[in-house]
């Protein structure tokens, strides 16, 4: 049975095997390969989107359970052209290195943003567990403060 | 007969748009005798070359090196730039292609001596030729900037800036010497009359390039040594950016395989009915070492591949184990190393390291069309030109009739580098049995840490010895695994230092890990002369500073980093301090680890400091990421990653039980630059091996306990009372 899916504003009718993880429809049916591919175990994070405004693995995400969702990936987050102020950050601090785990990053931290007003070490700590093997955590980090100090949840 | 040729680069529109290619020989600046010239310079417009200038004025700078994050071909281009003159918001880059005339030898200048000026371009020209014929194009060695930006972009830019200045005084009638260069301009003060360089590129070209173009005075920079935003950043944060992973192309079919998972083991047998029975399987393609589905999507060939039961051979090394490699290590090792029989105190001590994998983010990918009588290869490699050479032994086709596109790599850190394409190897085979539908392989991750090229374990064996007065009078050591001279250096005036090598041959495939060599040796010196210091009673800082009275920049990187990170103010009982220098790929890094151990053991790296020298830094920003990021590589390393082996085989699938670091275990890093007159060093690897023993050094400080062996989660660090 078809799934009917809205991803980054787009209302999208998916007729694959519901055990299909989201990931994988999103890259090879959907085309948007800015969702990446890490480890298949929702262990590193690489290939998180946004289902319902919740930062979710969807390479262990059968797409059976966004049927009626609305599902944001990196290419959906940018407004009009203006990029989002996570991205942005990103850009201001150059945090990105290979770049390949980046977009799971930026969509975990707007999910951030969205539990937390204004995130301390603590709640960063706890939240994001993406890994980055470049090593760009120290700037990951203080893009975040820089997000926060520039007002936080209403700026992001 | 259809042969990729360098015409059919350009042809695909590469180079194409009204562009001209100033003629700029990337090698060598002999035009007569040694610039490689294309045999159709004068129909395409273009010479063997770096820079192309566009009538819009833009200037292109052709990268013959990879990026993987390291951003390298943004800091190339800077140095390009500031030769040339150029205005950087007017300039560009792109990847030189996979063609012979990209293949690059500067790594040859990086890790050779330094060569006479007047031999410099025969020696130049004289590795060119050897990397053209050789094919290599490799991204490596922290050699890009040290090696293709100091003798070849610098050099390439101060001749196209000579050339430009030549054609421009040509059109204002007046001499080269009234004309000067600035934003993409060439300027005659004294008329007040000036050019773009897009108005003076055709012009240019013609007059032949310099051999002997003067290149500016440091102090004159304003490009180099400020920092300057990478041109790929905007890509990899809005999802644009096409990684191997993400190359598509009509009609293309996906590929999983399964490996044989002892190395060397050849596929025995395999029933391929369950998989041909599921949906979307096109195929099971069985190979030599590898059985491979190939299907309608990725995870219709990854639920299929689960599916079957191959056998494999173990290629008789089913025996082999962790276990059995240091067993073999310790008796290679032999008796402890023999010491002065008069010293006052003798200090010995064992130090391991196990097996670590790459892991880069992204696995490996190769996507292959094969027909009759060519190739196309798409994958992201670290040597463009030796990938496309072991794709076309792969395919038994002359390495003409491959063409290899390069894309932006998800990782390298050594993974990718040239003899490690087994990926590209399966990725053209499976394309050739389903000629001519192009296929893309990608691997799981647990195909990439159960098949990578690992960095080696290794184990020393150290004996020193200090005097009356606790003056270390010998330190001798005995290593197996693998090590080099670059890699035992211990920069101490110690009077009796050794390391012997002592073979211990094992079937485990390894290859460079970022650092390579330096990764394990930098944590065996730095953690032993950290035990003779407190041997000594002496502060491990003053006791290695000490030491350096003939080794000025060792000296002022541990001073420096030292003093970064206030050594010598009292900490509370439970935090340390500990302290690791290492010179590698020309470059010193000394690195200060802070840290709190619980009285449970649990341990947290607070800060680091890092003093770098690298003689000069030409965008500083990404320097210092290099930095930062050598710092967390090595820390994933030090703390919890490892490899073993049993049966033969790798017991680690996936990065449950790979582990690496998370933003909550890394810690604040403070990053500072030492100008010298050293040459330019490599950045991309020296940050890494100082940090596993500035760890282990300052456990010892907190707790009083020694880690001799990797990774520290396997050492119980619960404090010693004493």
């Amino acid at each position: 049975m078809p799934i009917s899916v809205t991803i980054n504003g787009h209302a999208h009718t998916l007729d694959i095997e519901p055990d299909t993880p989201l990931l994988w429809a999103l890259r090879d049916t959907l085309g948007l390969t800015g969702t990446k591919f890490g480890c298949g175990i929702s262990a590193c994070g690489a290939c998180t989107v946004l289902v319902n405004d919740r930062a979710v693995r969807s390479c262990m995400f059968p797409i059976s359970q966004v049927d009626g969702a609305n599902v944001t990936t990196i290419e959906g987050l940018a407004v009009d052209g203006t990029l989002h102020p996570v991205q942005q950050a990103w850009i201001d601090q150059q945090v990105p290195q290979c770049g390949y785990c980046q977009s799971g990053m930026i969509v975990a931290v707007t999910a951030l943003f969205k539990e937390f007003a204004r995130p301390t070490d603590e709640d960063i700590d706890a939240t994001i567990t993406n890994i980055c093997r470049c090593g760009t955590f120290v700037r990951v980090r203080r893009a975040i403060h820089a997000i926060a100090d520039a007002g936080g949840r209403e700026h992001a | 007969m259809r042969k990729w040729t360098r015409r059919a680069f350009i042809g695909t529109g590469t180079l194409a748009g009204g562009g001209f290619v100033l003629g700029v020989a990337g090698v060598a600046f002999s035009p007569s005798r040694h610039s490689v010239v294309a045999d159709d310079a004068a129909t395409t417009g273009q010479l063997t070359t770096w820079l192309l200038v566009t009538p819009d004025n833009l200037v292109t700078v052709l990268v013959p090196h990879c990026e993987m994050g390291q951003g390298s071909q943004t800091a190339l281009a800077m140095m390009a730039a500031e030769e040339m003159e150029a205005d950087w918001n007017l300039v560009r880059v792109k990847e030189a292609p996979a063609t012979d005339e990209y293949a690059n030898a500067y790594i040859a200048r990086a890790f050779g001596g330094e060569i006479p000026a007047r031999f410099g371009r025969a020696f130049d020209y004289g590795t060119y030729r050897v990397a053209r014929w050789y094919g290599t194009q490799a991204t490596g060695g922290s050699t890009a900037v040290r090696g293709t930006g100091r003798y070849g972009m610098s050099v390439a830019g101060a001749a196209a800036k000579e050339m430009l200045i030549a054609a421009a005084a040509e059109r204002f009638g007046v001499s080269a010497g009234e004309c000067k260069a600035a934003s993409s301009r060439i300027l005659h003060a004294a008329s007040g009359r000036s050019a773009t360089f897009g108005e003076l590129a055709s012009a240019a070209a013609k007059f032949s390039v310099p051999s002997n173009p003067v290149l500016k005075d440091p102090d004159t920079y304003t490009i180099r040594r400020t920092a300057r935003q990478r041109f790929d950043i905007r890509s990899k944060v809005n999802g644009s950016a096409v990684y191997g992973i993400d190359f598509t192309l009509p009609a293309m079919l996906y590929a999983a395989v399964e490996i044989a998972p002892v190395y060397g083991g050849k596929l025995v047998s395999v029933d391929s009915t369950p998989a041909e029975a599921m949906p979307g399987v096109k195929r099971v393609v069985r190979l030599e070492n590898a059985v491979a589905v190939v299907a309608d999507s990725y995870w219709h060939a990854r639920k299929a591949i689960a599916s079957l039961k191959p056998q494999f051979d173990d290629a008789g090394h089913g025996g082999v184990s962790t276990e059995s490699i240091f067993a073999a290590f310790d008796q290679s090792l032999g008796a402890v190393p023999d010491t002065p029989k008069n010293a006052a105190t003798l200090v010995t001590a064992d130090y391991r390291v196990p097996f670590l994998a790459h892991a880069t983010m992204e696995p490996m990918v190769c996507t292959a069309r094969v027909e009759s009588d060519r190739a196309e290869i798409w994958a992201g490699v670290q040597d463009p030109l030796n990938a496309r050479s072991a794709a076309a032994k792969a395919l038994g086709m002359d390495v003409e009739r491959v063409k290899l596109t390069n894309l932006p790599l998800g990782g390298g850190f050594g993974r990718r580098l040239p003899f490690t394409y087994d990926y590209v190897e399966l990725g053209a085979r499976i394309g050739k049995a389903m000629s001519p539908v192009p296929v893309k392989l990608v691997w799981s991750r647990e195909n990439d840490i159960q098949h990578d090229y690992y960095r080696p374990a290794g184990m020393a064996r150290f004996a020193g010895a200090l005097d009356q007065n606790g003056m270390p009078v010998a330190a001798r050591c005995h290593y197996a695994g693998g090590g080099d001279g670059e890699s035992v250096f211990m920069p101490y005036a110690i009077a009796d230092k050794r390391a012997d090598s002592r073979d211990a041959s094992h079937p485990i495939r390894t290859g460079a890990w970022r650092s390579v060599l330096n990764s394990q040796h930098g944590f065996f010196k730095e953690s032993f002369i950290d035990e003779l210091a407190h041997a000594a009673g002496k502060d491990p800082f003053l006791f290695r500073r000490d030491l350096m009275s003939d080794q000025p920049r060792f000296r002022a990187a541990l001073e420096k980093a030292a003093a970064m990170a206030n050594w010598s103010t009292p900490l509370p009982a439970g935090e340390g301090r500990g302290i690791a220098i290492t010179e590698s790929f020309g470059t010193i890094v000394a690195e200060v680890a802070h840290v709190t151990v619980s009285p449970e053991g649990g341990l947290r790296i607070r800060n680091v400091f890092a003093a770098v020298d690298c003689g000069d830094v030409v965008n500083i920003d990404t320097a210092k990421a290099q930095v930062e990021g050598g710092i967390i590589f090595g820390l994933s390393a030090a703390l919890l990653s490892e490899i073993t082996i049993a049966q033969g085989r790798v017991v680690e699938k996936n990065f449950r039980d790979y582990r690496m670091i998370h933003i909550a275990d890394a810690p604040q890093i403070e990053v500072d630059f030492i100008r010298s007159d050293a040459k330019l060093g490599g950045l991309g690897e020296p940050a890494v091996p100082p940090i596993a023993p500035a760890v282990t050094n300052a456990i010892f400080a907190a707790t009083g306990v020694r880690v001799r062996e990797l990774p520290i989660k396997n050492h119980p660090l619960a404090r010693r009372t004493t």
